[in-house]
């Protein structure tokens, strides 16, 4: 008994690890083992010596420097720009609203990742190359997340109804969005034309997004509906988009729809895409909500039969909201991919961000600087698709209600 | 007992009505919005002065493909190049499909790495290339790595049978003879013959105890015949560098494709490590254990239990991942590959006829699609649990 005693009191050992028997037990354990080490770690630093001697040397930045404007707007009319300026302050905005409304029940917002990650945003806005008042504007965007971030925290907390009144506000702002993008109403209309750069790849990717949402749950329901005709027509509009390379639907979508269409009505090509866009995503969205669906036990459905709801009644109250909380990663996911895919629409000719740097690399005068133009091209997807797959597991985490 | 006249319910709340007359309703929408679009379709195409109809196929397509591995001359009619385009999409699919298994399998293999420089590597390696976009990262390849190359008067040799310049990657390949097919023919045979070794060892292995050391020793001097045979009988051809700057023999793999192939191969692989290392990581580690109590090497442990056990989670994946590949293979039009899309592309932009081109190149990728797709729910049952 004693000796179980002094057992159960003893403390765990505890192991710390010295730098020196770390680095015994994850790079030098084995023989083998320390020479992969030594392989790579020459090759790697081959490497970096190898881009840094071509980022100083051999890079021509000036590329980046003089188009950045056409890399984030296109051709919209520069005497325009505070509107641009004037849709990221919305932007930000709402997104701080909404951070605060729905951290409202966190100690503080202003965690330290939190903080670390608008320092390096903040730091990032100083840094680049631009003129002083472009610089002060970006740290103004900075300054109204932060800022509408705390207001909707207190505000949050007063008004608990906040919330849903939230995503109303966001449709007015893409409404107010889309006025000032397009013009017209007394301020100087901009054709779509002159719309590209980052501004439309963001513009296609969100509004296809959420065009393709209705149509993907319908066709989720479809598909996992018991009337036979229902479902046969889901499962082939699924099986037929998904099978189909994205590229050859937007073939279709731009080639195609005027054909299908009255003869005069020829949709705007921007317009044009978001529908081959939204076509070839409700198809995939269809599956993610399929996968929430699925996960709702039959209890659930059954419960809610005996207490007397009807069919639609039972997928609104309680099927639908449960499938799309489980749905939502992946929907994140495929909103991500959706993004990637959006510079398909270089090959049918528009100019976002992909179809923008390439009527750049064809200037005479940049001629040849592909690995400038497309590295910059990289990091900028890289960090928006990376802040968004960290976003959606944070939410994950939030979400997951389970016991 | 209620009066059953009573009991009867109306209409609108009889869900056996509701039933059918959704399904009508459906019916009804989806037939009357495609009379309507084919309605459209054909007075547009009537304006136009064409009719559907696939006769164009037969016409003299006049335009030439960069690489072919048929016959193609400009004079043939449009069907030849369609299968020319077909056969070069089939090519890319099908190196594309082999080497990024080996790739992915990899690379989800070193994220359980022992080595923490490999392990983070392997990290980058994952999120670079799923957080851009393929088009952008083909694009990287063909422009910047491969455009790089140097011009074909100053080509890179490796181990003097490999160049590298920008006429393209010439490698050493078997040549086109009798012996070659023969040497081949015997190669497919004894693989054939040896599976059915294998299976014999372990059936006499486990059933009746055997030691299986006759059946190793046939196994191992198959397998030095093989590579005898691979080395020696197959005529393998090294290119030969010409002073005018290309080269003669062997296999030359244009940029196009190799960018292509590369970049395909490098985005598929990095999910195909993720599939990997999700299925590795759902084995329980209850199996590791026991598998190394019994005394089993951590080669065996991969190979004999957790591989065959993380293989049932991760095919129904790798199969979409799969299918990915084939239909982003049509990305090929951006860097000039002629692929089956790039040439239904010009054939259109020839013709005139969107519709039929449309019509031919859904046809052709939904039956490559099927086709991965039944070949791989063939391995999926053959892999599954067989429960007694």
């Amino acid at each position: 008994m004693k000796t179980l005693e002094n057992q159960q009191l003893s403390q765990p050992k505890i192991t710390r690890i010295t730098p020196k028997e770390w680095l015994q037990q994850n790079l030098f354990s084995t023989w083998y083992n320390s020479l992969l080490t030594i392989v790579l770690l020459a090759g790697i630093s081959w490497g970096i010596y190898g881009f840094f001697k071509w980022a100083i040397a051999v890079a021509e930045w000036e590329v980046i420097k003089v188009n950045l404007p056409l890399f984030m707007v296109g051709r919209y009319p520069k005497d325009q720009y505070w509107r641009i300026w004037l849709i990221v302050g919305i932007i930000s905005s709402f997104a701080g609203l909404s951070w605060g409304v729905i951290g409202r029940k966190a100690a503080t917002l202003f965690t330290i990742p939190v903080l670390i990650v608008l320092g390096i945003i903040s730091a990032i806005s100083l840094l680049i190359p631009g003129a002083v008042p472009f610089k002060l504007l970006l740290i103004l965007m900075v300054g109204l997340v932060v800022g509408n971030g705390w207001i909707g925290k207190q505000l949050g907390n007063k008004i608990t109804t906040l919330g849903r009144w939230l995503s109303f506000g966001w449709f007015i702002a893409f409404l107010l969005i889309l006025w000032l993008m397009l013009g017209g109403l007394g301020i100087k209309s901009v054709s779509t034309n002159d719309w590209g750069g980052l501004m439309l790849t963001i513009f296609m990717a969100v509004v296809s997004i959420f065009l393709s949402f209705p149509l993907g749950v319908l066709l989720a329901l479809g598909r996992q509906s018991t009337l036979p005709v229902i479902k046969i027509f889901s499962i082939a509009y699924i099986e037929i988009f998904r099978g189909l390379p994205l590229i050859s639907i937007l073939f279709m979508g731009q080639i195609m729809i005027p054909l299908f269409l009255p003869e005069g009505m020829r949709p705007d090509r921007v317009l044009r895409a978001i529908l081959g866009l939204t076509l070839f995503s409700s198809a995939y969205l269809a599956e993610n909500v399929r996968g929430g669906l699925q996960s709702v036990p039959r209890g659930q459905i059954e419960a809610a039969k005996a207490l007397g709801l009807n069919t639609p009644l039972v997928l609104a109250l309680i099927v639908l909201p449960q499938a799309l909380k489980v749905a939502i990663p992946s929907i994140v996911g495929q909103f991500i991919s959706l993004f990637q895919d959006t510079t398909l629409l270089a090959i049918v000719g528009l100019v976002e961000l992909l179809g923008m740097s390439r009527s750049i690399l064809a200037q005479p005068q940049f001629l040849g600087d592909y690995a400038e133009v497309y590295l910059f091209n990289g990091i900028l997807f890289w960090i928006i698709c990376y802040a968004m797959s960290l976003g959606s597991r944070q939410l994950e985490k939030k979400l997951n209600t389970g016991h | 007992m209620v009066d059953q006249k009573n009991q009867k319910i109306p209409i609108w709340r009889d869900e056996r009505f509701w039933r059918i007359a959704l399904q009508v309703l459906a019916v009804v929408i989806f037939v009357g919005i495609a009379a309507l679009l084919i309605g459209n379709l054909n007075r547009n195409l009537a304006q136009q002065g064409n009719n559907l109809g696939f006769g164009f196929l037969k016409n003299e397509a006049g335009f030439s493909i960069s690489e072919t591995l048929i016959s193609y001359k400009p004079k043939d009619p449009y069907s030849q190049v369609l299968l020319a385009g077909l056969v070069n999409s089939l090519r890319v699919m099908i190196l594309g499909i082999i080497f990024t298994t080996i790739v992915g399998i990899l690379a989800g293999i070193a994220s359980f790495s022992e080595n923490w420089l490999l392990r983070q590597l392997n990290r980058i390696y994952v999120e670079v290339v799923r957080n851009t976009p393929l088009l952008l990262q083909l694009f990287f390849w063909y422009f910047v790595v491969f455009f790089s190359l140097p011009k074909p008067e100053n080509k890179i040799e490796l181990l003097g049978s490999i160049f590298m310049s920008k006429r393209g990657i010439a490698i050493p390949w078997p040549a086109n003879t009798v012996t070659v097919w023969l040497g081949l023919l015997v190669l497919g045979m004894g693989g054939v013959v040896a599976v059915f070794i294998w299976r014999w060892r372990n059936q006499l292995m486990t059933e009746k105890a055997q030691s299986g050391q006759p059946q190793l020793i046939a196994l191992i001097m198959m397998a030095i015949v093989s590579i005898l045979i691979i080395i020696f009988a197959l005529g393998w051809q090294a290119p030969k560098a010409l002073a005018t700057g290309g080269t003669e023999g062997g296999l030359n793999l244009t940029l196009e494709l190799s960018a292509l192939l590369v970049g395909l191969v490098f985005y598929t692989g990095a999910f195909i490590a993720e599939i990997v290392r999700a299925g590795i990581q759902s084995v329980p580690k209850g199996q590791w254990e026991a598998a190394k109590s019994l005394g089993l090497k951590s080669g065996l442990v991969i190979r004999l239990v957790i591989f065959p056990q993380a293989l049932r989670v991760m095919i129904p994946s790798l199969n979409s991942q799969y299918m990915n590949l084939a239909k982003n293979s049509s990305l090929a039009i951006a860097i000039g590959y002629p692929d089956l899309y790039a040439v239904s592309n010009t054939t259109y932009n020839q013709t005139g006829r969107p519709v039929e081109v449309f019509i031919l190149i859904m046809a052709a990728y939904l039956s490559i699609n099927l086709i991965i797709s039944l070949s791989m729910n063939l391995l999926n049952k053959t892999v599954q649990i067989k429960e007694r």
